[in-house]
């Protein structure tokens, strides 16, 4: 982390564009051309695909039955909004978004505040922190559902076995996690892997302070609450917005963990699981595009106000 | 890092300005270490456990409660590795080293360009560009794999490692373009001027004197793009089946067996994260930044 501390750099101004029409035309196209490649190909392969599935979703179009395809207006939409499969995968995906999001800040912060403090062997302590994060998230889910909600032979239970052994009672407790609780087993194992995402993001954060404003306030005699509650926290808030909505975009398109752990099932099926099953296996193309945009809809709300973040955090970054 | 204590009385510079900082009370210090010891142990444990078992007999990995100090094996990788089973995860490993590879060249190809029209010689109205690439990033998946989607089945695409790259090129693209943007803005454009009144052309100050100062943020783009791309399930299993088959969709069609599996599952787990942890651990400095878009740093 020690690169974060390092901001000496000064900011690149552009230099004013070349006066005169014909020269300046030039120069700029000049100055466009390393950009149009990747420009260009954003556009044909992301926005593109969009527009068509705004397109499919007024369209009756089921694969199954190619003869009726057709206009449909607004049908698709209100059968994602009346059906109770979709409608329930809308609630499931703000309640997976939601406590994932929070919990791993509120975790993220804690271990955040822990981690910026010295102590014997920090390093080693951020790598641990940092591993279930670099875990493929399948393994990830995989890892969880079997090696450890695993009624029979899973960690957990296992844990459970052994310490009432510890107690000399051979009949301990051994629920069948998933089964009575499927969206929390969900969210355990997403939070296990997000924590480390908001740590990293809040430790930046916390590196960032001036440290020089907040050795004055202790040595005019602030408690570390008042540090906290005054200074350290109201300096993170930007960095919790950030992390918070970074996650979301990232948890809102949670797809493995859902897949692999429970398939949908028992009331777990969020909206990338149920747009997947809808086009994928129930071919009802014009639905699962009307879910598609109501997906991006609900995104656009939150990344609107990611985008202000990142460009507050930017615009400080560039006047420096 | 690991090496300072919190003991020392010395103080340590933590700031750029080289502000010393006060020591802590030992005492006090000491309890939240251990504190922050004991919940890294527990965030590092389930990764322990999947390794510690992958090690394990099929027999002593379902065992209840677990046999911590059961005899180590490598019965589970080479049940994973198909000796004596027939199954071979190699083609889908090197599908997935493929896409990965191939897609992150090209995101560089593609983001290095354009992340120079950005900072060192900036169009006009270069933030607006920065905000639309972002924007497309944040685009859910679910909102066009569908026109993607019959599109390969029209071209004949499905089943293609080609369309997974140049998806999985599109899905890296914004970060990385924000990421080389945040490097190459750090080059000092005094070396630059410095470099063209010596006159060196466009392609020799590029060689010469940007490269060297932003290859480290280069390969820290590498690394985020290439686990980005290594990760993703969703385009892969939609998109792939048999030939272009990544190790992610391998992987969730590896436990239908009944019986024990859990050495093997634990092994197939690790045998595929492994190349994300190498690249993780690597970028761990950079991580925050190509996370956050280049926003944090």
């Amino acid at each position: 982390m020690s690169t974060t501390l390092e901001r000496s750099r000064e900011d690149v101004q552009p230099p004013g564009p070349p006066a005169g029409g014909a020269l300046r035309r030039s120069a700029d196209w000049a100055r466009r051309a390393p950009l149009l490649p990747a420009l260009v190909f954003m556009i044909v392969v992301t926005q593109l695909p969009f527009v068509i599935t705004l397109v499919i979703s007024f369209m009756n179009w089921n694969a199954y039955y190619p003869d009726e395809r057709g206009f449909a207006g607004f049908d698709n939409y209100v059968n994602v909004l009346t059906d109770v499969a979709t409608r329930d995968a809308i609630i499931v995906t703000i309640e997976l978004t939601v406590v994932v999001v929070l919990v791993s800040l509120v975790l993220g912060m804690l271990i955040a505040l822990l981690l910026d403090r010295k102590f014997l062997g920090r390093g080693a302590v951020r790598t641990m922190m940092i591993t279930p994060f670099l875990v493929v998230p399948v393994a990830a889910a995989l890892l969880w559902k079997h090696a450890l909600f695993n009624p029979e032979y899973g960690l957990l239970n296992g844990g459970l076995t052994w310490i009432w052994g510890l107690f000399g009672s051979d009949d301990p407790p051994q629920p069948d996690w998933i089964t009575m609780a499927p969206l929390a087993s969900i969210e355990i194992a997403l939070i296990w892997q997000w924590t480390p995402f908001m740590m990293l993001i809040l430790l930046a954060g916390l590196q960032s302070r001036p440290l020089d404003v907040i050795e004055a306030a202790r040595i005019d005699g602030a408690s570390a609450w008042q540090i906290f509650r005054y200074m350290t926290f109201p300096h993170l808030r930007r960095y919790l917005e950030l992390g918070a909505l970074l996650g979301a975009i990232y948890i809102v398109q949670t797809f493995d963990a859902v897949f692999v752990i429970t398939s949908g099932g028992l009331g777990t099926a969020n909206l990338p699981y149920t747009i997947y099953q809808t086009f994928y296996t129930a071919h009802d193309y014009g639905l699962a595009s009307a879910a598609g945009v109501i997906t991006v809809i609900g995104t656009i709300l939150i990344a609107t106000l990611a985008l202000r973040t990142v460009s507050t955090l930017f615009e400080e970054e560039n006047a420096r | 890092m690991s090496s300072v204590t919190d003991v020392a009385p010395v103080p340590a510079t933590r700031t750029p300005e080289g502000a010393p900082r006060r020591p802590r009370k030992p005492r006090g210090g000491l309890v939240l270490g251990l504190v922050a010891w004991v919940i890294g142990i527990l965030f590092v444990l389930p990764v322990v456990w999947m390794v510690l078992t992958s090690f394990h007999s099929e027999e002593a990995a379902a065992t209840n409660p677990p046999s911590l100090l059961a005899p180590l094996t490598l019965e589970g990788y080479r049940t994973f590795f198909g000796v004596g089973t027939g199954t071979n995860p190699w083609p889908s490993l090197l599908n997935s080293l493929t896409a990965s590879l191939v897609s992150t060249l090209l995101v560089l190809v593609l983001a290095i360009p354009a992340a120079y029209a950005l900072s060192i010689r900036p169009v006009r109205k270069w933030t607006d560009v920065m905000f639309f690439f972002l924007s497309t990033r944040m685009l859910p998946v679910v909102a066009g794999i569908l026109p993607i989607y019959l599109f390969a089945q029209w071209s004949g695409l499905l089943d293609n490692i080609w369309l997974l790259i140049v998806l999985y090129t599109s899905m890296n693209l914004p970060i990385a373009v924000w990421m080389m943007r945040s490097f190459l803005a750090e080059v000092p454009v005094e070396i630059l001027e410095a470099a063209a009144m010596d006159g060196a052309g466009l392609l020799r100050t590029l060689r010469q004197v940007v490269a060297p100062i932003v290859l480290p943020g280069i390969a820290a783009t590498s690394l985020i793009c290439f686990i980005f791309s290594w990760n993703e399930l969703l385009l892969a299993r939609t998109l792939t089946g048999t030939r272009a088959l990544t190790s992610p969709v391998y992987l969730t069609g590896f436990v239908t067996s009944q019986g024990l599996f859990l050495a093997q599952m634990c092994a197939a787990a690790f045998v595929v994260s492994l190349p994300v942890l190498v690249a993780g651990f690597a970028a761990q400095d950079k991580l925050v930044q190509g996370l956050s878009l280049g926003a944090v740093k």
